[in-house]
């Protein structure tokens, strides 16, 4: 008999997990001993899907145990086969089915004010967190993930990324620094992840390996949608290597993760910021000069929306056009606060109707009153209307009552 | 045993007769109206009672002789205390040392601190629950091993219960945390004071004997006296009544959970849209988390829009009491309070104000106030595609909760469920539920985290509701939707045995609850 081998979660707080116990037999056939708390509505479907993965992985002699908690098949199939693949090593996946709406690919420019971490081996918070309209979802395999649930998590976060309707939010996932960063990417590219979050980034050729290894996984597989990246400068050597890192490729946005910085300089976060100054403005100036979004670190006090309103009220004013969120109510907030205010809606406004009003007539040249308005003006202005519609500030039909 | 089954008005088979008596199928909303004359206890004489007026006797053992305690006798008592009651436990424990049996257990709910009655249930000295069955009781219910069949009534229908002669009380027995001696009674004062005694009211009028439990005796008058001693036999002073601090139950805390947080926003939101948040409106909130949020979120609307509720009902609580000091709220109708501050709110402010199920819940007054009630929040454990709810059952067949006062809402203006779409897998909007508690067509809106359905029958709102920009989807969509995820769960296999029936609000049966096979 082999030594026992386990995956996923119990008791209180491991609602929709499941705890797999594995071990192999030399005879004896399948012995599955099935507890859950769905037993009678779903237990005779449990069980023949852990049988169908067993016969995947040609599995003839076993002790498996599932304990679940009301997880869903595709948690359920990654707990079994990280149990079994902690057991002998193959090459074989079981794979949920893909949802045809997480095929799609999403645009370098795209809106990504809010973006909701959540613990890469926490199935419970996935199953919701599409519906509280985040512009992006982390699946987080860093921090937010014990060692030794790595290996068990990158499974996991595969199979949400197939199974799991996240209703159009950008579908991220933070991978691990160095090496192990390099091997989640097999997990995660051909499962149409949109956006990698890269941890503390220090330079631009790590980028450059990761994107070639992502060139390769996609070779592989015959795919070629785009994957975005998203590296979060964590250190001093990463603030300084800013603008090498912004302009890397299939960069998108910058983000800056203060935690990690301020400890990196030995200083205090406080709530002024000031020791985290210079960085932000290097950050958003190394963005502005690549041409991408400048993205702020996340705000911890998940209690306090009022302050969480200044910090991004102020963050906007420094030109960041989003932040990480760590809780599902931070978004709306979030959004309410990077939002255009009054004068920017009317001014674009008269861009966006001055745009229409050119187009209507054929005309090459936007221009209002004596001034031409250049094409990166009128997407920044059509931007700002979107946002404004986004959070009910303005109505969709906008150009129906304008009277400029 | 055979059992003669006929198809009820909401397509469900349902007995004619429970435990021995006759019973009418469910026949529509408002369709049955049983003529006749209310049922009466005995008459009394005051000239059999003591001329000084003083009811005490030594212990509660003593009232209970005195009371004439015998076998198939029916017991009643109240959950003011919730899951703080201590005297339905002894006075069973009693009835055993006794000798008694057959006993008949009509309490208005019950609660986990009743799961000793289980050695009565089994010892032969009760014979059945005619209440709510959830908890432990539950448990030892669906597992067939009550004797009688459970009869679940709400609030509303335990006084139809009782005014019918359906369930004839012969010893009510009132914990209460101030008495005086002529048994003149509240739950305001004392130190183990509960709020009001609303559901034991009934029992007081219509019990042949009654006995008032106090652990705060005190000179006559005891003002106010919601439970009026002209219809007391026996008072009793014991140490201890009840255990107030129990009555919080986890229920009655406002969620942190971000789903439901996320579904009593947009409940909120809803209701704002459509119109229902005005001036002068009135509303309830029960006592799940999800809804006492939702009284959180309509404070904020209420304060931003600078306008006030004519009156809330309640159960009330910490966050309705802080909205009727604010100001926001004219008047708390109140008819239990589910914590301290209700108590203590009910106790100094007389804009809080103490009803009974006869005020907004009974079938046989003459009108009640449930109807106009403008918008109610409810819970339910599953929801079917014809907008039916079930609050009795798990969708694995298992007793789960009461009815509580949940029937008699469904008679308010706008009636609202906040639901997840599922639970641990389970969908709760689905094809058919398991126990029908409440017919569709008294249900107007179900609200998930994943969407919004309007029931069709509602043309007013879903036209109002038009080019929303909340995500209204059909009852359907959250069906199909709910089952893509979770997929279809099996149907739970029941057999033909009947362990309770669940009775509408005016005493006809709308469905019946099987024993699940192993």
């Amino acid at each position: 008999m082999s030594q026992k081998t386990t995956a996923g979660n119990r008791g209180k707080g491991a609602a929709s997990d499941c705890y797999v116990e594995f071990e192999l037999t030399s005879a004896g056939g399948i012995h599955l001993e099935l507890n859950s708390k769905v037993k009678s509505l779903f237990g005779a479907k449990i069980e023949s899907l852990c049988l169908q993965i067993l016969h995947f992985f040609d599995i003839s002699n076993t002790h498996i145990s599932v304990e679940d908690n009301g997880a869903l098949d595709h948690v359920i199939a990654a707990r079994v086969e990280a149990a079994i693949k902690k057991q002998f090593k193959t090459d074989k996946q079981f794979l949920p089915d893909m949802l045809p709406q997480n095929q799609t690919g999403t645009a370098r420019d795209k809106k990504r004010r809010s973006r909701l971490y959540l613990p890469g081996n926490t199935p419970k918070l996935a199953l919701n967190a599409g519906v509280y309209g985040a512009d992006g979802i982390i699946l987080d395999l860093e921090d937010s993930v014990a060692p030794d649930k790595k290996f068990e998590a990158a499974i996991l976060v595969r199979n949400t990324l197939r199974a799991i309707d996240f209703y159009g939010a950008e579908r991220m996932v933070r991978i691990n620094q160095g090496d192990k960063g390099l091997d989640d990417l097999d997990y995660i590219i051909p499962h149409f992840v949109n956006l990698i979050l890269v941890p503390k980034c220090e330079n631009g050729e790590q980028l450059q390996v990761i994107s070639s290894k992502i060139k390769q996984i996609q070779k592989k597989h015959h795919m070629s949608h785009s994957v975005h990246l998203m590296p979060i400068l964590e250190s001093a050597k990463g603030v300084l290597k800013a603008f090498e890192i912004a302009a890397a490729e299939h960069v998108v946005a910058l983000a800056i993760g203060l935690e990690d910085y301020t400890a990196d300089l030995g200083v205090q976060r406080t709530e002024e910021g000031t020791e985290s100054l210079f960085a932000r403005c290097q950050l958003v100036n190394a963005a502005t000069a690549a041409g991408i979004q400048a993205i702020d670190s996340v705000f911890s006090d998940v209690s306090d929306m009022a302050l969480l309103a200044k910090v991004v009220a102020k963050s906007k004013t420094l030109g960041f056009t989003g932040m990480g969120c760590i809780h599902p109510r931070q978004i709306k907030v979030v959004h309410e606060n990077y939002a255009p205010d009054k004068t920017e809606i009317e001014t674009a406004k008269r861009i966006v109707n001055a745009f229409y009003l050119a187009t209507e007539k054929g005309l090459g040249v936007v221009s209002l009153g004596s001034k031409m308005i250049d094409p990166p003006v009128v997407i920044r202005a059509q931007t700002t209307i979107d946002m404004a519609i986004d959070v009910g500030m303005l109505k969709q039909n906008w150009r129906d009552e304008y009277v400029g | 045993m055979s059992v003669n089954l006929v198809k009820n008005a909401v397509g469900r088979m349902v007995p004619i007769e429970i435990n021995g008596k006759s019973a009418v199928p469910f026949q529509g909303v408002g369709a049955y109206k049983p003529t006749g004359r209310i049922h009466a206890p005995e008459i009394s004489s005051c000239a059999n009672y003591p001329e000084d007026g003083n009811k005490l006797v030594e212990s509660l053992k003593a009232a209970l002789i005195r009371a004439g305690l015998s076998d198939g006798m029916t017991i009643s008592t109240h959950h003011h205390f919730r899951n703080g009651d201590v005297i339905a436990v002894e006075i069973f424990k009693i009835a055993q040392e006794l000798g008694v049996k057959d006993l008949v257990w009509f309490p208005s709910a019950a609660f986990p601190c009743h799961e000793a009655i289980i050695e009565q249930l089994e010892n032969g000295t009760i014979h059945h629950i005619e209440g709510s069955l959830n908890g432990p009781l539950g448990e030892f219910v669906s597992q067939g091993k009550m004797r009688g069949t459970g009869v679940l009534r709400s609030h509303g229908g335990r006084y139809q219960a009782i005014q019918d002669g359906d369930v004839e009380i012969d010893i009510a027995v009132i914990a209460a945390p101030t008495a005086d001696s002529f048994g003149n009674a509240n739950g305001i004062d004392g130190s183990s004071a509960c709020g009001l005694l609303g559901f034991a009211l009934a029992d007081s009028e219509y019990a042949d004997k009654v006995i008032v439990v106090t652990d705060n005796l005190v000179p006559f008058p005891c003002i106010p006296w919601q439970i009026q001693g002209n219809h007391v036999d026996f008072v009793v002073e014991v140490d201890q009544v009840g255990i107030p601090e129990r009555i919080v139950s986890g229920t009655t805390k406002v969620t942190k959970s971000p789903d439901r947080l996320h579904i009593a926003e947009l409940t909120a939101q809803f209701c704002e849209e459509a119109g229902l948040i005005k001036d002068g409106f009135s509303f309830q909130a029960g006592a799940g988390g999800t809804s006492l949020s939702i009284g959180n979120f309509f404070g904020e609307i209420m304060r931003r829009k600078g306008i006030k509720a004519r009156f809330a009902r309640g159960g009330s609580n910490k966050y309705l009491v802080e909205m009727l000091e604010e100001g926001l709220i004219e008047y708390i109708l109140d008819g239990q309070t589910f914590d301290l501050d209700g108590i203590r709110s009910m106790r100094e402010n007389p804009l809080h104000v103490n009803t009974s199920p006869f005020t907004s819940y009974n079938y046989h007054g003459k009108g009640n106030f449930a109807g106009l009630i403008d918008i109610v929040i409810l819970g339910a454990t599953e929801v079917d595609v014809n907008f039916n709810a079930n609050v009795v059952t798990h969708s694995d067949g298992k007793l789960l909760h009461g009815i509580g006062g949940w029937q008699n809402c469904l008679f308010g203006k706008n009636v609202i469920l906040p639901i997840p779409l599922f639970r641990n897998r389970i969908p709760v909007v689905c094809d058919e539920v398991t126990t029908i508690c409440g017919p569709g067509e008294l249900i107007d809106i179900i609200v998930t985290e994943r969407g919004i359905a309007i029931n069709p029958r509602r043309t007013d709102l879903m036209e109002t509701m038009k080019g929303s920009n909340l995500p209204i989807k059909t009852i359907q969509e959250l069906k199909e939707e709910a089952e893509r995820i979770c997929g279809i769960p099996v149907k739970p296999n029941f057999s033909d045995e009947i362990i309770s029936a669940v009775n509408w609000v005016d005493g006809t049966v709308i469905d019946v609850v099987r024993k699940v096979k192993n």
